[in-house]
């Protein structure tokens, strides 16, 4: 017998007893569309992250601190040495951290380590408030920006590193407030910072706005401005005022640039450097990546919720095909008096288990993916408004293809069983003499 | 002579075993020839049945050759047990076995399915098979609403599409009223005339018996009777 021809053969006999069919479909149905959402939620929120953090820095740039020699603020265990290099914290962790701070010395060591392309310290600028036009003020932050980062923007156009003119862009939740009016209406506008400096003395600077940003979920600045690198060396030298010249230069953290076309070994070959020269480093991906773990770990707690129906659901798979079996008992005696071997007797029933189970999972993924869209859609305008750009239930076409395999799989393998005892069956004793 | 078409040698066939065991057949030896038309006679329980299944190689003797065409019948396996199964043999049967839901036609090419021919070549060979039968008109309809002498001759197509050498007839009017059986017997016995198709017909009904050429009698497992050499 032909391939074809048993993939025929069990593709009609699957709609022979059409309730029992169906009934098992539903039962994968189930399965398959919990799955499905369950995924997609996954990959929605994933790809969220993705999206609006890709603003945490660029594929090719690393953070880099000056490895302590003990832990500080709450993670230490013991009274902590006085180091007079240590610095509060820029980066993510326990409060009361403090960090080696880096100094130039630091970044000449750094830039001749192999493969590091460029260095730039991260400077930290504190401003006290914005304000337009002698209105309201308001505490703001600034926001680095490295290359390769990108702004989500309402309106406007990205800060302009090259130009001289002072320039920023503005969270679209301050353009009200400050008396700006609606975003478009704030571009263009002078906006004046206020900054302190280590003499107490408050500096006002004047700038320009050239653009707005949304506010994401992870947006690297939050309620921050973003500068250009004409503005943000203006507020640092005012906010340096009065500090003495060798303090001036002490930083936090570094980024440095590595070959954009490092593979993943060749960017850890870089960090083992790095460690070895005493510094810490960590990729955009390495931070991504905590995120996701999260992420991961809650989707496939969900995913194991599915799985469970979906085994349920193949013990229906089993039965509806014993009672197939059953039923058709002397059709096999008769295949197999005709010369029809137990290979393809055994194929003729596990490709309509696998049927069964595609057609309960192709039913199960195109409702969740309708009701997945309607779904998200509904909460990205009501309960989920707050965060723009996230479509909570996401579709991946290789994740559907893999859940309809998987699907598939589970359902060949429940049906393994009832078409072994058919394959087993002795054309005789089928046929049912005597 | 040429060399018979079946040769049955001292077989023997049991089922269970110890206080169980039963013997069906206990050394049955004949030959069956080309063309020829034999009736395998007896009543319920006296092993024609497994005499029909042991020619039809759908049970192997338990010691004894079987041999079709001079070849030992205990040699095939697998495939090719298989292949001859399909190629060599039709089976007509009383209770007729087919598959209600599905169209006189499908129903006719299943040989033909399981042996690989293709799908148009199927078709042309069902559809001539059942025009042979009379029945190319009902070749859409489905099986479960023919009449009893409708299905007996879609059976008999299903037993020819494939070019058998030989048709095992278990009972094949059992399930028919007298007048659509004489019809069945009719295109039996003209199958094994024009086309030279081996009928092995096996029945307890003695009218039937007597119209084929030779009658081999079973009773408790042994051959009591063998026409053939009774006439000879």
């Amino acid at each position: 017998m032909r391939t074809i021809d048993i993939i025929g053969s069990a593709v009609s006999n699957t709609f022979r007893s059409k309730t029992r069919t169906i009934l098992t479909i539903l039962a994968i149905f189930v399965g398959a569309f919990t799955l499905t959402l369950t995924s997609g939620l996954g990959t929605g929120i994933n790809a969220y992250i993705d999206d609006t953090v890709t603003s945490i820095g660029a594929s090719d740039v690393m953070t880099v601190t000056k490895t302590p020699e003990g832990a500080t603020g709450i993670a230490a265990d013991e009274p902590v040495e006085y180091n007079p290099d240590a610095v509060a914290s820029g980066q993510p962790g326990p409060p009361g951290s403090t960090v080696v701070a880096l100094t130039p010395t630091d970044l000449d060591i750094l830039a001749a380590i192999d493969g590091v392309l460029d260095v730039q310290a991260t400077r930290s600028i504190s401003p006290d408030f914005i304000q337009f036009d002698g209105g309201t003020k308001y505490v703001v932050g600034v926001g680095s920006l490295i290359a390769g980062q990108s702004i989500p923007l309402v309106t406007g156009v990205d800060p302009d590193n090259g130009s001289a003119e002072l320039q920023l862009v503005l969270p679209v939740s301050f353009a009200e407030p400050l008396g700006l009016g609606d975003e478009d209406r704030a571009v263009g506008q002078t906006v004046a910072i206020a900054i302190t400096d280590a003499e107490r003395t408050q500096h006002l600077v004047d700038a320009t706005v050239v653009g707005v940003a949304e506010e994401g979920l992870a947006s690297p600045t939050g309620a921050s401005i973003v500068p250009n690198n004409a503005l943000s060396d203006a507020l640092f030298d005012s906010q340096s005022i009065g500090i003495p010249a060798d303090q001036v230069e002490r930083y936090a953290s570094a980024s440095l640039w590595f070959d954009p076309a490092s593979t993943d070994a060749g960017i850890s070959a870089l960090k083992d450097r790095l460690v070895d020269a005493g510094y810490t480093a960590s990729t955009v991906a390495d931070q991504l990546g905590s995120f996701k773990t999260v992420i991961d770990g809650i989707v496939l707690v969900l995913n194991a919720f599915a799985i469970i129906a979906l085994l349920a659901a193949s013990f229906g798979i089993v039965n509806t095909l014993f009672m197939s079996v059953q039923e058709r008992t002397r059709e096999i005696g008769l295949m197999k008096a005709m010369g029809m071997g137990n290979g393809r007797v055994f194929s003729l029933f596990s490709i309509e288990a696998a049927f069964i189970g595609f057609l309960g999972s192709a039913i199960g993924v195109v409702i969740a993916m309708l009701a997945g869209s309607a779904i998200s859609s509904a909460l990205s305008g009501s309960l989920l408004a707050d965060l723009p750009g996230l479509t909570l239930i996401a579709f991946d076409p290789f994740a559907i293809t893999v859940i309809i395999v998987v699907v598939m799989a589970i359902a060949f393998v429940a049906g393994t069983l009832p078409a072994a005892r058919a394959a087993r069956a002795d054309p005789v004793d089928s046929l049912g003499y005597e | 002579m040429t060399t018979p078409i079946i040769s049955v040698r001292d077989v023997h066939k049991s089922y269970g075993r110890g206080q169980n065991r039963f013997d069906a057949l206990k050394g049955v030896t004949f030959d069956i020839r080309q063309g020829e038309s034999i009736a395998i006679v007896g009543k319920s329980g006296s092993g024609k049945s497994t005499l029909m299944h042991v020619l039809a190689l759908l049970d192997a003797p338990t010691s004894g050759t079987v041999e079709l065409e001079g070849v030992d019948t205990a040699a095939l396996r697998g495939g090719r047990l298989n292949r001859t199964r399909n190629k060599t043999f039709g089976f007509v049967f009383q209770q007729f076995f087919l598959t209600g839901n599905s169209s006189v036609l499908d129903n006719v090419i299943l040989p033909l399915k399981i042996a690989g021919v293709g799908r148009s070549e199927r078709k042309r060979r069902g559809l001539a098979a059942l025009e042979q039968l009379e029945l190319d008109d009902k070749a859409k309809n489905k099986a479960v609403n023919l009449s009893g002498g409708q299905k007996q001759r879609t059976v008999i197509a299903r037993a020819l599409v494939n070019n058998p050498r030989i048709i095992f007839a278990d009972e094949p009017t059992g399930n028919l009223d007298t007048t659509t059986g004489a019809i069945v017997e009719d295109i039996l016995f003209d199958l094994n005339r024009e086309n030279g198709i081996t009928l092995i017909v096996v029945t307890h009904d003695e009218d039937l018996a007597a119209r084929c050429d030779r009658r081999l009698f079973i009773r408790d497992g042994l051959l009591v009777e063998d026409s053939a050499v009774v006439a000879a």
